[in-house]
This record gives structure tokens, C-alpha cells and sequence, in this order.
């Protein structure tokens, strides 16, 4: 059967559907081809009149030089390093420990799973501002207020999310190998390492993904817990950025403009990993 | 006999082992802070010096004396009114949209997806300059049609309009999970409907609907949960609550409560009142699932 025939439209509904997609597509671009526009205006530009015109959107001249002084404003490159210092911590620390603990779950049998394995799950739906303030005051008790660690730790302590993808892929891998490898005298850590891992690539690649850019745009991790300026993150620096200087739209338009474009180059390298995790999420 | 019992236990040590991460993470990060927080609700505390007893008095203030609880409240339940069903309604009318069979669809379900994955505070500060009453794009476009926009998140029932405008523009990320529901409908039911002589209305009314119910389910627990914790686009835009407070959401209240004032206890007690709440509301949704979910099949 061809896709013709199948969906059977005629062209005049074709002619509909793409008059939908185009105009559904207008308010969703716009406001980032506006972000991405204002960032190459000089001022005269950007304040000289209030109508939308071909040339409000696509600027001539184009000025480049919002971008080195946003850079000069906002240490953009220092932010850029703790950004990524937090993201590389955390990926390592959630997606090696999400998997122990998937592992364990889905493998091994012992007392307690099933309830344990529910009681994870349910804390997903527990609102993190109840536990905030305790564990705020915890890691300040143990001196760490000011320091990456609050943000780092719990990382390593496996995030239920990842959990929970992690055995719905493990169910997936057959057994038998393992129970041959067991039969052998491997260990459930030797299994784990050699046989589970490799064969997990994808779903460890979802996990590190989810991970990152998770940790790319937290912002109310670093307002807790982050007072040194040298310390910022991107997130938290564009923030603080806004609340200096507000007024300076074009610096600001840049400065948004390299925080997200990182993550849009992301997503068109990993767009499958990204659509299949969340849907596995949503269904399952 | 007792081998393998030294077997089993080594075995049951193994799986506790393989768990520990999220075991000690589970004590030490939800646990012991759970149990805390009720604790520090009944007290007065500002983290500096220890906790002081105060009984129920935390409670009895928000609830009898606390306008802005009251208020915060408000608008925090006032946008999930708003946010959730027109996300969802937006969500599963784009998605069957971008289920249709044409070519180049994949390039469009890219760009209804593209603006759910900019970070959410350059999201905000986007917002913040579009939403400029004078030169920002929202207004431009609308002189095009002769209308004078207002002026956005200066003006008191408008900056609560653009926080859910702002929402609906992401609503990409909720999009691709009804897209994959739409992927997973068995297409033998509307083979069935066809020969049956189904038209196009009636299979989405009869098939395609009932069979979405699951993940529009799933979608509205997870958009009650998500706007009861809704924090960084109300504090980037407006961090003391906006015009005349119309965008003081609850978790903003309850951070400038503990953090701003350093008044923890009471901040404690408002995080309980906010998982009660939760608590109720997901309950309530559950006990409608019965009526309207359509599991199996």
C-alpha cells in the first residue's frame, strides 16, 4: 500500500493541512527569529519605530557587536565552564547511578522490591518544595552552602526518572545470557558491567541527555544554593544578567541566543534519543 | 539446605547493594527532610539560630490572617484552570495535525517541538522583551491587524494572560507525547471502522479519543503537579509577585517566605498546605479517571 493511497487526501485538503502547518508555525518561530534578530540591531534599530516591517525581522546592516559586549557584561565563558563543570558531574553521577540501582531493581530478586520499587515511584509526585527547606539547611550544617556539592550530591543518589526508564529497558534484555554467564561463576556486578551496560547504550544515552539539559537550565538549584558571582551558571548569570541590565535588549537578546543555542544543536544531533525517551515516558 | 539459603541471602544482600544508591539517597534527601519539614512547621525558624516551638500558630496564620496565601493560592489554581486544559486541547489538536501522512511533516513536528526545549529562563527573558507594550513583537503584530496591544506584564490581569500565553508556546513538549499515543492506536480498530463504513468524525470521536484518554490523562496529572511548582518564570519575570500581585504564585510566595524573610517555619507550613492540596486535587482527577479514562484494548 503507498502512503497515497492510504491516507487517501484529496489535494484540496492537502492544500488545508499545510495552510495549517504554516500558520501554526508563525507564532511558534517568530518570537526566536525576533530573539535571534534583536541580538544583530544596533539601538537605533531596535527603539526607532514600534511597526513590524521585513526589516524589523531580518536587520540590515546586521551588528555584531552586541554579542562581545554582552560577553564583556556577563562573563559568559567563566559561566559557560561552571555550566558544563555541573553538567559533566551530574550526567556521570545520574546516569551511573540510575543504572546500579535499574539494575538492581529489574535483576535481582529480593525482599521488598516490588514495595521499594513503588515507593520510588511515588516519590516522584512529592513536591520538592516540601523537602527543600530541611535539606537546605542540611547541606549549609555540613558547610557546603556556597560550594557546587548541594548540587552535585544528589545527583549520584539515582533520580527515580531515570529509574524508572532504565528498568522498563532492562525488562527488555533477555535472560538467558545472563543465567549462562551466572552458571559460569559471573557476578551480578560482572553481568551488570558486561553484558547489561553494553547492550543499554540508548537508553543510558536518553538518561545522559535528559541529565544535561536538565542541569543546563536549572536555575533554582544555583539561586539556592550559589553566592559567589564567580560561581554562576548560565542560567542563573542570565537571570542576574536581566536584573542589572534590563534595558539593554540587544545584549540580552544575544546573551539568550548563546545560552540556548547549545541545546538546539543538541536536540538536531540527538533528536531521536530526545523523541524516544519522551515517549516512552508518556505511554508506558 | 543451608547452602542455598547462604545462596539466597548472598543473593538478597547483592539486590539491597545494587539498590543502595538510591537508598541512602531516598533516607537522606526524602525521608528524614519529609519528616523535618512537618516538624519545622510547627515551629519558628530562620536557619540561623534553632528552631523555636510554636505549635499550630504557623497554620493558624496562613490560613486566618495571610492575604497573600490566600491570594498566591489564587493564581497559582487560577492558571492550572487556564494552562492545563487549553495545553491539552493545543497539545492533541497539534499533534493530530502532525499526524497527518504528508510529506515534509516531520520539519514541522521539528518546529512545534523547537520552542519546548529553549531553556526556561531565556524562555522568560525572551517573553520579557516581546512582550515590550511599546517596540516588543506581540504588540507589533497586533497594530498590523489595528489593534493597540496593552501593556503586557506592566498591567494587572495581562501579566497573568502572558504567563499562560508563555506556557501555550511550549506546549511542543507535550505535544510529541500525544503524538507517540496517536503512533501506539492500533490501526486495525479504524480498518474495522472503515469497512464498517466509519467516516473520518466518527472514528476520532469513537477511536481516536477514547484511545488518547490514557495520555491526556497522564498529561493533566502531570500539568496539576507542574503548575503547583511553577516558580523560575514567575521569579525571572516578576520576583515580588507583578502587577498588583496577579503573578504571585504560591512556590514564589513560599521562596520569598523562606529565603527573602528567612521565615522557614512558616515556609515549611505553606509547602504542607501546597502537598495537601496536591494531594486532593490528583485524588479528585483519579476518582473522575473511572468515568472517562479508557484503559486496554
Amino acid at each position: 500500500m503507498t502512503s497515497e493511497r492510504r491516507t487517501g487526501l484529496t489535494p484540496m485538503t492537502k492544500v488545508a493541512i499545510y495552510a495549517a502547518l504554516i500558520m501554526l508555525s508563525i507564532p511558534a518561530l517568530l518570537p526566536l527569529l525576533w530573539m535571534v534578530s534583536t541580538s544583530l540591531k544596533t539601538n537605533t534599530q531596535i527603539f526607532g519605530s514600534g511597526e513590524l516591517t521585513v526589516k524589523s525581522l531580518f536587520p540590515a546592516p546586521l551588528d555584531t557587536q552586541n554579542y562581545p559586549a554582552a560577553l564583556h557584561n556577563m562573563p559568559f565563558l567563566l559561566y559557560l565552564r561552571n555550566t558544563l563543570l555541573l553538567c559533566i558531574t551530574t550526567v556521570i553521577g545520574a546516569v551511573v547511578s540510575s543504572a546500579v540501582v535499574a539494575y538492581g531493581f529489574s535483576k535481582i530478586e529480593f525482599p521488598g522490591r516490588g514495595a521499594l520499587f513503588g515507593i520510588m515511584i511515588a516519590t516522584m509526585a512529592l513536591p520538592g518544595q516540601v523537602t527543600m527547606i530541611p535539606v537546605f539547611s542540611l547541606f549549609r550544617s555540613l558547610g557546603w552552602y556556597g560550594s557546587y556539592l548541594p548540587l552535585i550530591v544528589p545527583a549520584f543518589t539515582a533520580s527515580a526518572y531515570y529509574v524508572f526508564l532504565l528498568t522498563q529497558f532492562f525488562r527488555t534484555l533477555p535472560d538467558e545470557m545472563s543465567e549462562a554467564a551466572r552458571v559460569d561463576g559471573a557476578t551480578e556486578w560482572t553481568i551488570f558491567l558486561r553484558l547489561v551496560l553494553p547492550l543499554s547504550k540508548p537508553a543510558l544515552a536518553t538518561c545522559a541527555l535528559f541529565q544535561f539539559i536538565g542541569t543546563w537550565n536549572d536555575f533554582l538549584g544555583p539561586l539556592l544554593y550559589l553566592n559567589d558571582p564567580a560561581k554562576y551558571t548560565l542560567a542563573y548569570g542570565l537571570q542576574q544578567f536581566v536584573s542589572h541590565y534590563g534595558g539593554f535588549f540587544a545584549q540580552l537578546m544575544a546573551a539568550s541566543t548563546i545560552f540556548t543555542i547549545p541545546i538546539i544543536i543538541l536536540f538536531f544531533f540527538a533528536q531521536k534519543t530526545f523523541i524516544q525517551g519522551i515517549s516512552t515516558t508518556g505511554s508506558k | 539446605m543451608s547452602r542455598t539459603s547462604h545462596h539466597k541471602a548472598r543473593q538478597y544482600l547483592t539486590g539491597y547493594l545494587f539498590i543502595a544508591p538510591w537508598l541512602i539517597g531516598f533516607l537522606v534527601f526524602t525521608v528524614w527532610p519529609f519528616f523535618q519539614s512537618i516538624y519545622l512547621s510547627f515551629t519558628r525558624y530562620n536557619i540561623v539560630s534553632p528552631a523555636k516551638w510554636v505549635g499550630v500558630s504557623n497554620y493558624r496564620m496562613l490560613l486566618t490572617q495571610d492575604e497573600l496565601f490566600w491570594k498566591s493560592a489564587w493564581v497559582t489554581i487560577k492558571f492550572a484552570l487556564f494552562s492545563v486544559p487549553l495545553g491539552i486541547v493545543a497539545g492533541v489538536s497539534l499533534a493530530l495535525l502532525l499526524n497527518l501522512n504528508v510529506k515534509g511533516i516531520t520539519t514541522f513536528r521539528t518546529i512545534f517541538y523547537l520552542p519546548s526545549i529553549v531553556p526556561t529562563v531565556a524562555t522568560s527573558v525572551l517573553f520579557i522583551w516581546i512582550l515590550n507594550p511599546t517596540i516588543g513583537l506581540v504588540n507589533r503584530v497586533l497594530m498590523l491587524a489595528g489593534i493597540q496591544g496593552p501593556s503586557w506584564l506592566n498591567t494587572a490581569p495581562w501579566a497573568f494572560y502572558s504567563l499562560v500565553m508563555m506556557s501555550l508556546w511550549g506546549v511542543g513538549g507535550s505535544m510529541i507525547i500525544y503524538l507517540a499515543g496517536l503512533k501506539d492506536i492500533p490501526q486495525h480498530l479504524y480498518e474495522a471502522a472503515t469497512i464498517d463504513g466509519a467516516n473520518a468524525f466518527r472514528k476520532m470521536r469513537h477511536i481516536t479519543l477514547p484511545m488518547m484518554t490514557p495520555v491526556i490523562f497522564f498529561n493533566l496529572v502531570m500539568g496539576i503537579i507542574g503548575t503547583f511548582q511553577y516558580f523560575t518564570q514567575a521569579y525571572v519575570i516578576a520576583p515580588s509577585g507583578g502587577p498588583g500581585d496577579s503573578t504571585y504564585f504560591y512556590s514564589l510566595y513560599l521562596y520569598n517566605r523562606a529565603w527573602k524573610y528567612l521565615d522557614m517555619g512558616y515556609a515549611s507550613a505553606m509547602a504542607w498546605m501546597l502537598f495537601l492540596l496536591i494531594i486532593v486535587l490528583t485524588g479528585l482527577v483519579f476518582k473522575t479517571q473511572k468515568r472517562w479514562v479508557h484503559y486496554g484494548g
